[in-house]
């Protein structure tokens, strides 16, 4: 019995479905990378040039804060989550999530979250100002009052990402179509697999970090406070060893969406498709046993130091074989340069670029010089923005066609990203240069000579947040006034279940499985 | 809609053509272009330089090749110019080789890296060791057994900082007082920190550390060459973290000696001053000096605070009310919170002086002295 959506506002606040909830998830995390990017502007505007020009340094410290917690949990991670809800059903051939109610419910909670975390900057005593890693006891004892509600906030995002995890994992493993096994599952639905567990092991660690912090601030407990015989590293430990793996739950999913658009647009199928498989597995496994590398100077005993250096240097070995993976995907394939593609090539090019900043930290000794300047800003930028945001735009323009049955105006497309990757690198590659330079990162304020290259940098930062106001005038030009399309495949390469589908997608899909030989 | 794209285009790219033009010229006149990451002078600093640029130079060959391979398809394979898709999508052999080549490299890069940081583990037989504490925004050096002790704080005015004065050449880089070593000498820092985590980093030496309150890290350095290096604080430790740099003034040997030896005594006759008796004007006028170095910068020039995070100190609370809780706080400082302990901080004249000062400024005006040997009693009572 095939029927619509519900008429009225009213379906977006009760809908169960998977597509519903895939575009609520979408535009949710557009909105917070608008407000994160919005604070990364005055981050960059304050920076341009040396001295305090348009705000104060506590509020610098905000921002700084903020704009973390944003783009990491309200921007990316969420993004992700709507492509999952959008194509996983329609990749494995099944007609929705596994708990269609819990996944509202799990969507809902994240913009009370944010609403939370977001009213603390009109608060006394101002917004969480200790960064979006939150050391103690900067973070507790020293923190404004409004930390109760981070905490309070984290807490609540955590609920969604544990619960959005459990639904991904019924999904996959309960509601493939008939033929469809695991190793002929499609690539983005093996990333996200393995990511929904590495959420469901480490959201709850996050969770305890910040509710020994809830004890210490009000209960008078001392987890973090060496007064009372606790240890400020522990903390350390603890986050990192949620915060560690959660960039890789950040890059696994980009991963997956690239693994789609390389052989689409390369016309031939994903090279070492099991080995991809296997590489995003031990990865997976790997980020839970290399979390101290980001406190190599907390004064580790010597073993833990060597320890750390050798198992981060491990991961590099299954992500370069991804990589070549790919270019082999690419390799005598019969290439064209669509947006998607565009974004997914530069995906290759500056991850790979963020993937050897990398192996130049993993290097204990070196990392004293590295540690905490614009060096590993410029590092996690290269992998979280040309990784995550890049895959994920990447992702929109490929299958917006699909979801809305109106097709982008290519050459807006392109523009769109030829801004964006100028403008991108424009920012963080001479923070490359600022942080061997000396400066380190979260400075409110910096020495003359860092001077040139800051003021490029926020040139750059102008441009690249322009691209993604163009991005925005990109899709809603196409849902109102794109071209329509009909063929169920968009792009002559693309291989999947879900470009079996009409274009558009109907409201309910696949209500008798496909049969997958 | 072509042409308004690339009308678009020139909007936004005019300003970085323009930039990138001028900044050719700004580079000329003031050359600050640094791009790379100091040798420095030190044993240590100078193995992290070559490692660095050796994993620089792996990655930069590596990132070299696969990138040529990778443009070579884009150019060579697509379908513009022909190019038909093969339809190959596994080959063992090749897998196993780039699987087995960054390994390899990997592990060769290990053997460097292994032996710098056990060279840079190693503080025995150090001739000399330096205290460093971390406070907010400032650090405390102590000379281990040598009765020296002092605060470095940042000098930059905020004039400069907030942009009615030009700025000086070392602008944001400049302290009261320096750390002062010997050159040629292996110096033990044993760093922590009193409040928050600080991050105590000097690149020309290769030295940074974590200055972690109620713990003790060591590292080390010896100086090969005289001369005036300068660091920064490297974790976020509030909002002054920008804003508490480290001066190192490195001296030969035998100068080194003299200034110790001068610096024991003006410590003494600091010291001295305890037992000195000063007027109320006296003691404003210093106190007002000390204030502004050390509170001012929670509490503010005015004395206001920040509302709901640093309290003010005018018409209300402890700076009005009895003198033994005044003396108390700035001495021993409120556990818990951001007020920390100044007794150990700030010579007795100062703290006397600052106590005084706050009971009789902004209007305050308690009206009576506190003089430097009720400090240094108050202190011996009660600890
Ligand atoms: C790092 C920030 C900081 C600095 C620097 C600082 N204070 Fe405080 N001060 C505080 C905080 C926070 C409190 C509130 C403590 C509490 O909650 O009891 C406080 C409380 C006080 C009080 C008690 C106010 C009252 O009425 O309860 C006095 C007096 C005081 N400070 C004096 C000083 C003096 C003198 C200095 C300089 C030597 C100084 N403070 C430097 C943060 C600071
Ligand atoms: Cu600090």
């Amino acid at each position: 019995m095939a029927h619509g959506p519900a008429k009225g506002i009213g379906r977006w606040f009760f809908t169960t479905n998977h597509k519903d909830i895939g575009t609520l998830y979408l535009w949710f995390s557009f909105a917070m990378f608008l407000m994160g990017g919005f604070f990364a502007m005055v981050i960059r505007a304050e920076l341009f040039q040396p001295g305090m020009q348009i705000i104060k340094p506590e509020f610098f410290n905000q921002m700084t804060t903020m704009h973390g917690l944003v783009m990491v949990f309200g921007a990316i991670m969420p993004a992700f989550v709507g492509l999952a809800n959008w194509m996983i059903p329609m990749q494995i051939g099944a007609p929705d999530m596994a708990l269609p109610r819990m996944n509202n419910l799990s969507f809902w909670i994240l913009p009370m979250a944010f609403t939370i975390l977001t009213a603390t900057l009109f608060m006394e005593g101002g917004a969480p100002n200790f960064g979006w890693t939150f050391y103690a006891p900067l973070s507790t004892t020293y923190a404004p009052p409004t930390v109760n509600y981070f905490i309070f906030g984290v807490h609540l995002m955590g609920a969604s990402s544990i619960m959005g995890s459990i639904n991904i994992i019924a999904t996959v493993l309960n509601m493939r179509a008939p033929g469809m096994t695991l190793m002929k599952m499609p690539m983005f639905v093996w990333t996200w697999l393995i990511t929904a567990f590495l959420l469901i092991a480490v959201m709850p660690v996050l969770a305890g970090a910040v509710t020994m912090m809830l004890m210490d601030i009000n209960f008078g407990t001392s987890f973090f406070n060496a007064a009372g015989g606790g240890d400020p590293v522990l903390f350390q430990h603890v986050f990192w060893f949620f915060g560690h793996p959660e960039v890789y739950i950040i890059i696994l999913p980009a991963f997956g969406v690239i693994s789609h658009i390389i052989p689409a647009f390369s016309r031939k199928p994903l090279f070492g498709y099991s080995s991809m498989v296997y590489a995003t597995a031990s990865i997976a496994f790997l980020s839970f046993i290399v979390w101290a590398h980001h406190m190599f100077l907390v004064g580790m005993p010597i073993g833990g130091e060597l320890y750390f250096m050798y198992a981060t240097m491990l991961i590099a070995v299954p992500t370069a074989a991804k990589v070549f993976n790919w270019i082999s995907t690419m390799f005598r394939g019969s290439l064209t340069f669509e947006t998607p593609m565009l974004y997914a090539v530069a995906f290759v090019i500056l991850f790979t670029i963020g993937g050897f900043t990398g192996i130049m930290l993993a290097v204990a000794p070196a990392d004293i010089q590295y540690h905490d300047t614009y060096f590993v800003v410029a590092h996690f930028h290269y992998v979280m923005v040309a990784g995550a945001i890049f895959s994920s735009t990447a992702a929109v323009y490929y299958w917006l066609p699909k979801w809305t049955g109106k097709m982008y105006n290519e050459t807006m497309g392109k523009v769109q990203f030829w801004i964006g990757f100028i403008g991108f690198n424009v920012t963080f590659f001479p923070q490359h240069f600022i942080g061997l330079a000396g400066m380190p990162r979260r400075y409110s304020d910096y020495a003359l000579q860092f001077s040139d290259w800051n003021m490029i940098s926020s040139t750059g930062a102008f441009i690249y947040g322009t691209a993604q106001l163009l991005f925005l005038y990109n899709v809603i030009t196409t849902i109102r006034s794109g071209k329509p399309v009909s063929e169920p495949k968009t792009w002559d390469g693309a291989e999947g279940l879900e470009w079996t589908l009409p274009t558009p997608a109907p409201y309910h899909t696949f209500t008798t499985p496909p049969a997958v030989k | 809609m072509l042409r308004r794209a690339k009308m678009l285009f020139t909007l936004i790219f005019a300003p970085v053509v323009s930039l990138a033009i001028s900044a050719g010229a700004l580079a000329e006149e003031a050359g600050n272009w640094a791009v790379n990451m100091p040798r420095g002078v030190t044993s240590v600093s100078n193995s992290i330089y070559d490692i660095h640029m050796l994993v620089f130079w792996i990655v930069t060959i590596t990132g070299v090749l696969v990138f040529a391979v990778m443009f070579y398809v884009m150019y060579a394979h697509r379908k513009s110019r022909g190019a038909v898709a093969a339809n190959f999508h596994e080959n063992t052999t090749a897998e196993i080789v780039w699987t087995a080549i960054p390994a390899v490299i990997l592990v060769l890069l290990c053997i460097p890296a292994t032996t710098s940081i056990l060279d840079i583990y190693d503080t025995s037989e150090a001739e000399m060791d330096i205290k460093v504490t971390g406070l907010q925004w400032k650090w405390q050096y102590e000379y281990l057994g040598e009765d020296v002790k002092f605060l470095s704080e940042l000098t930059t005015p905020e004039s400069e900082i907030y942009n009615t004065a030009p700025k000086g050449q070392y602008y944001h880089e400049e302290v009261n007082e320096p750390l002062v070593l010997p050159a040629n000498t292996k110096v033990r820092f044993l760093i922590t920190g009193q409040d928050v985590i600080h991050s105590w980093w000097v690149p020309d030496f290769g030295v940074k550390r974590d200055a972690l309150p109620g713990f003790v890290n060591e590292t080390w350095a010896n100086v090969l060459e005289p001369g005036v290096y300068r660091g920064q604080c490297t974790e976020l430790c509030g909002k002054g973290h920008a804003f508490m740099p480290i001066v190192v003034n490195v001296l030969e040997k035998e100068e080194y000696k003299t200034w110790l030896i001068d610096k024991k005594a003006e410590q003494a006759a600091i010291r001295e001053l305890t037992n000195k008796t000063f007027t109320m004007d006296e003691l404003m006028e210093i106190g007002e000096a000390a204030y502004n170095r050390s509170c001012a910068g929670c509490h503010q020039v005015n004395g206001q605070g920040v509302p709901g995070v640093f309290p003010s100190l005018v018409g209300q609370g402890i700076a009005i009310g009895p003198v033994e809780a005044h003396i108390d706080i700035i001495v021993n400082g409120q556990a818990g919170t951001a007020m920390q302990a100044f007794g150990d901080q700030l010579s007795e004249l100062d703290q006397a002086a600052i106590i005084t000062y706050e009971r009789n400024a902004w209007g305050n005006n308690v009206g009576d002295i506190t003089q430097p040997i009720d400090v240094y009693n108050w202190k011996k009572g009660k600890r």
